[in-house]
């Protein structure tokens, strides 16, 4: 059952439209994930969403159009990046919306005591809510947001503001919740890791525009365009040329190395983009080991930690870039101008069109 | 030098024997300019609401209107109401005209400003983040403004106490209006001018004396609440 669908929808900021998307829905039961860079229009896109920010275009709940602004919002909840609690009593802070609604005093302070309890901060019921960390807060938040049991759970980063290891915590609960729900949620967000563990689909918004909405694994293993497959962290985005189409297998030149694939060019484009995942790429010192169909010699050109991982950018004709974990890295003795072998199988590599493609929406 | 300290013992003799005239001026300014702070809370922390959270048309003009309110000069408040009061005025079939009732007027024109004015900027330092998550929870338009006032609760006491200092020390518009009466229109500022100008140096004194512990205890007492409900 959709939930929510918005058709044409459009905000415009002075003047100028800052996000657009032709269709997008929500089913029940559902998370959907708004990834995008800083910037690209996710949180006005969310607000619309919810109602909360003026927007052109139709929203249509269950099927019908949303006619009554205050009820909708009656059967949603919003979680922002910031708390924003109230100078009240945590517990006060996660009954407001219920008493917002009328709900009776008894009733309500039941309800926010069973969120409170369900998201850890059930001892700080009594305190003031500007006593409380930034963690603690972020959950009472959420506690209250849950407490009217929203059919619409709308989270703008609700982890940005937290540390690692808090981040890690809340996140873990929240998914909990989140699966026992029957709700939909929409969640927005920049981190890929965060859409992967949490989202159900993934609309990626890139400059405003929604790019392309998928499944989490499709979106990440086949970007719809090259600024979705850079932001999806697909790095090696190369440009290609046709030589062969066999039933098995597509035989590519890049920069003169012939690279055999199994994807199909789209749209029998002669002159397809390459796309590798880091991740998809090994390096060996010597000859490959394994299946990998494709294996080319290659000159180290830099190492970049990043976390537990190095980002290990190489020549092979043409720049390519591989992750490795630090102890590989540390056991081949990896350094600036050392020969290596990059290689990768041929179901690895996604083609896309050279030219932009409509955005896709599933 | 034993002006002063003739006046002073004067002024403790009628404290200690509790003066009617000094207790009776007392109660007029208490009535007077708490009624004028009153009014001025009730009117202008909705108004001052509205125009802090607002978005609308002349928003900033009313808002630098209020700003300009505050520095009225008493003394042309007390004019134009003492013409409004007037027999032949517009209200002057109240006959309100040397009465508490009109002091009240002019003090609640003198205050208002002042409480719309800080009151705007009180609701304004609230984070504009609780506007859209307010809206969010199901909160009407109403609800969300209630709430916003009451998160500026601290501020807009700031406000009332500004709104109240300045009616409580003004003369001006409240001899213009009142016409000092004694026993019912005269106030501790008035009754303070008119002492000094009889040479009565110790009555005006133990007004002056009755007057400041009365601005100290009200402050006293909303600077407790303030301080009490400022979260640690």
């Amino acid at each position: 059952m959709t939930l929510l669908e918005a058709r044409d929808l459009a905000v415009d900021l002075a003047g100028r439209t800052v996000v657009s998307v032709d269709r997008l829905t929500l089913d029940e039961g559902e998370t959907l994930v708004l990834l995008g860079p800083n910037g690209a229009g996710k949180t006005s896109l969310l607000l619309a969403l919810a109602s909360l920010l003026p927007a052109r275009g139709t929203l249509r709940w269950r099927n019908e159009p949303i006619r009554d602004e205050l009820a909708y919002r009656r059967r949603i909840a919003v979680v922002f990046q910031r708390p924003l609690l109230l100078d009240r009593s945590v517990r006060e802070n996660a009954a407001i919306g219920l008493a917002l609604r009328g709900v009776p005093e008894r009733e309500r302070a039941r309800r926010a005591d069973e969120m409170l309890t369900r998201l850890g901060v059930a001892h700080l019921a009594s305190r003031s809510a500007r006593r409380v960390s930034g963690g603690e807060a972020q959950r009472v938040s959420i506690a209250r947001a849950l407490a009217v049991d929203p059919e619409i759970l709308f989270l703008d980063e609700p982890f940005a503001s937290l540390d690692a290891p808090t981040r890690e915590a809340l996140a873990a609960d929240l998914a909990q919740v989140l699966r026992e729900r029957r709700a939909g949620t929409v969640l927005v967000t920049h981190d890929r890791d965060e859409a992967l563990s949490l989202g159900d689909r993934i609309s990626v918004i890139v400059r405003g525009e929604v790019r392309q909405t998928d499944r989490a694994d499709a979106v990440f293993s086949t970007p719809v365009d090259p600024e979705v497959a850079a932001f999806v962290g697909v790095e090696n985005v190369l440009p290609a040329h046709v030589i062969a189409v066999t039933p098995e297998m597509t035989v590519l030149s890049v920069a003169g190395n012939t690279i055999e694939v199994t994807a199909v060019p789209p749209g029998g484009d002669d002159f397809p983009l390459l796309c590798v995942r880091p991740d998809d790429i090994v390096i060996s010192l010597g000859e490959p080991t394994g299946s990998a169909r494709n294996a080319l010699p290659s000159n180290v050109v830099r190492l970049e930690p990043i976390g537990r991982r190095v980002r290990v950018i190489l020549d092979s004709g043409f720049p390519l870039v591989a992750h490795v974990t630090v102890s590989s890295a540390r056991e081949m003795g990896l350094a600036p101008r050392q020969e290596v072998t990059a290689s990768f199988k041929a179901t690895v590599p996604h083609l896309l069109p050279r030219h932009r493609a409509r955005p896709m929406v599933g | 030098m034993d002006l002063i300290v003739t006046g002073l013992a004067d002024a403790v003799a009628r404290l200690a024997r509790l003066d009617a005239d000094l207790l009776q001026a007392a109660e007029a300014s208490l009535t007077t300019s708490g009624m004028a702070t009153l009014l001025s809370v009730i009117t202008g922390v909705p108004i001052g609401t509205a125009i802090g959270l607002g978005r609308f048309r002349g928003r900033t003009l009313l808002l630098a209107l209020a700003n300009t309110g505050m520095g009225f000069p008493p003394v042309v408040v007390g004019l134009a109401v003492a013409v409004v009061v007037w027999r032949s005025g517009p209200l002057g079939e109240l006959s309100w005209s040397c009465t508490r009732q009109a002091m009240i007027l002019a003090q609640y024109i003198l205050a208002a400003p002042t409480v719309v004015g800080l009151t705007a900027v009180a609701v304004q330092s609230v984070d504009p983040g609780l506007r859209l998550q307010l809206l969010s929870l199901g909160a009407t338009r109403r609800q969300a403004m209630w709430i916003f006032v009451q998160e500026a609760r601290l501020p807009i006491l700031t406000a009332a106490m500004a709104g109240f200092g300045a009616v409580i020390s003004e003369i001006g518009a409240s001899l213009m209006v009142g016409c000092n009466i004694r026993g019912d229109t005269r106030i501790l500022t008035t009754a303070i001018a008119l002492e000094t100008s009889k040479g009565e140096f110790g009555a005006a004194f133990g007004l002056a004396f009755i007057l400041l512990v009365l601005i100290f205890a009200v402050n006293a007492v909303t600077t407790w609440a303030q301080q009490r409900q400022r979260p640690s």
